[in-house]
């Protein structure tokens, strides 16, 4: 069972929920926000196993190489250019497809890897805990999280996802069984969660809302759950005390204040299991 | 000679445009024949590489000089390996830009400028 949390808009509180979530449920912790991943701070596992990730990128043998420009033509992302006489590679811009090894007529191009990032395990007491993370200056972040989430565990999973509806979420939702979206009472923060809405209803699969920095009143994010027909499955006050908790890198769930916060949002996750 | 101007349309009377290589056409005159004719740039829609593509279509109509405002790392490098001259041009008529071009007063781009600066413009 792997249940996703997104929110589209960054900094409403994804770890948060994610982390504290794991602990509610004794679930895995993945931390899917490969570009900024900040879940072990807050769960400071033990890391016990580093593994890079690494994407294929063509190299082209001059010695066979007839400057055709059949692969230039072929490539869908614009990594090759064929200047006169030569071709020319941008790596970085290669998505690793293997069409220009397959058009290419003088067999002139390999492959080669390049690493983009790693990914880290470790255990927080029993609790397996999975991040990634991409190198600075790596544009393609998906191979990380396509390489994590195709090796998870069987039983629950938490996949902290990155902010957003970008590819690199789109891929994370692959994977998801459900999802619970994390947002805030703004309007910012309502704009974002009606894009994750329209992106989680496309994957159909059960979803559910969390209110974060929640003002109690009858807010927008509420009235807009209500006219949607969307469950509010918990709600985060919005209060110092835990803007101090946080801040000092500490689990919420730690403190019994807001433990029943994330029990609550955990007792409805496991109503959604019992219903599908 | 072939000079290709980057500009915002395929009008005679069209602006420089001083994205490279998410401008909407190249103006390329040819200095020979004393005529210009405009293409579609046929990058300016790639998801990315957009400034790559531009520079590999630069390269496919046999331009010798470019005319815009700033190259991204890419093209800069891809015009350079080319054996392609770039100048820098404020947002002027496609017809000024090369006029300013043939009296020497447009400076050569030695640096490459910043990637991904014609996006969201």
């Amino acid at each position: 069972m792997n249940i996703a949390v997104l929110s589209g808009k960054g900094g409403t509180g994804k770890t948060t929920v994610s982390t504290n979530i794991s602990l509610a449920l004794n679930a895995n912790y993945i931390d899917c926000d490969v570009e900024e991943p900040n879940g072990f701070l807050f769960l400071q596992p033990s890391i016990d196993r580093t593994d890079g990730v690494s994407v294929e990128y063509p190299h082209i043998d001059e010695e066979k190489c007839i400057s055709c420009g059949e692969c230039v033509k072929n490539c869908n992302f614009n990594a090759l250019v064929n200047v006169k006489n030569e071709i020319m590679v941008f790596d970085k811009l290669c998505h690793s497809c293997g069409a220009c090894e397959i058009v290419c007529k003088s067999g002139a191009i390999k492959y080669k890897l390049r690493e983009i990032g790693k990914i880290e395990e470790g255990k927080r007491s029993h609790i397996k805990c999975t991040r990634g993370i991409l190198n600075i200056g790596e544009p393609m972040a998906v191979p990380i999280i396509k390489k994590i989430l195709n090796n998870i565990e069987t039983d629950v999973n938490i996949i902290d996802c990155p902010p957003g509806t970008s590819c690199n979420v789109v891929n994370s939702l692959k994977y998801a069984d459900m999802a619970v979206l994390v947002t805030e009472p703004t309007e910012f923060g309502l704009h974002d969660l009606k894009m994750a809405v329209e992106l989680v209803r496309m994957f159909d699969i059960p979803f559910g809302i969390v209110i974060n920095k929640d003002n109690v009143e009858n807010n927008l994010v509420r009235n807009y759950c209500e006219n949607e027909e969307i469950d509010v499955i918990g709600r985060i006050p919005y209060s110092k005390d835990i803007a101090r908790i946080y801040s000092r890198g500490n689990m919420l769930y730690d403190d019994l204040k807001y433990k029943n916060v994330f029990d609550e949002i955990a007792q409805s996750i496991k109503g959604v299991f019992s219903w599908n | 000679m072939n000079i290709a101007v980057s500009s915002f349309d395929e009008k005679k009377d069209a602006l420089l445009d001083k994205r490279f290589g998410r401008c909407n056409y190249f103006q390329i005159y040819n200095e020979a024949k004393e005529q210009i004719k405009a293409v579609k740039n046929e990058g300016q829609i790639s998801g990315s590489g957009a400034g790559v593509s531009a520079a590999q279509q630069i390269i496919d109509e046999k331009i010798d000089v470019v005319i815009t405002g700033n190259l991204g790392p890419n093209a800069f490098k891809i015009l350079q390996r080319a054996n392609i001259k770039a100048y820098k041009c404020g947002e002027v008529s496609v017809e000024e830009a090369l006029s300013m071009l043939n009296k020497g007063e447009l400076e050569q781009i030695e640096v490459a400028g910043k990637a991904h600066h014609g996006m969201n413009v």
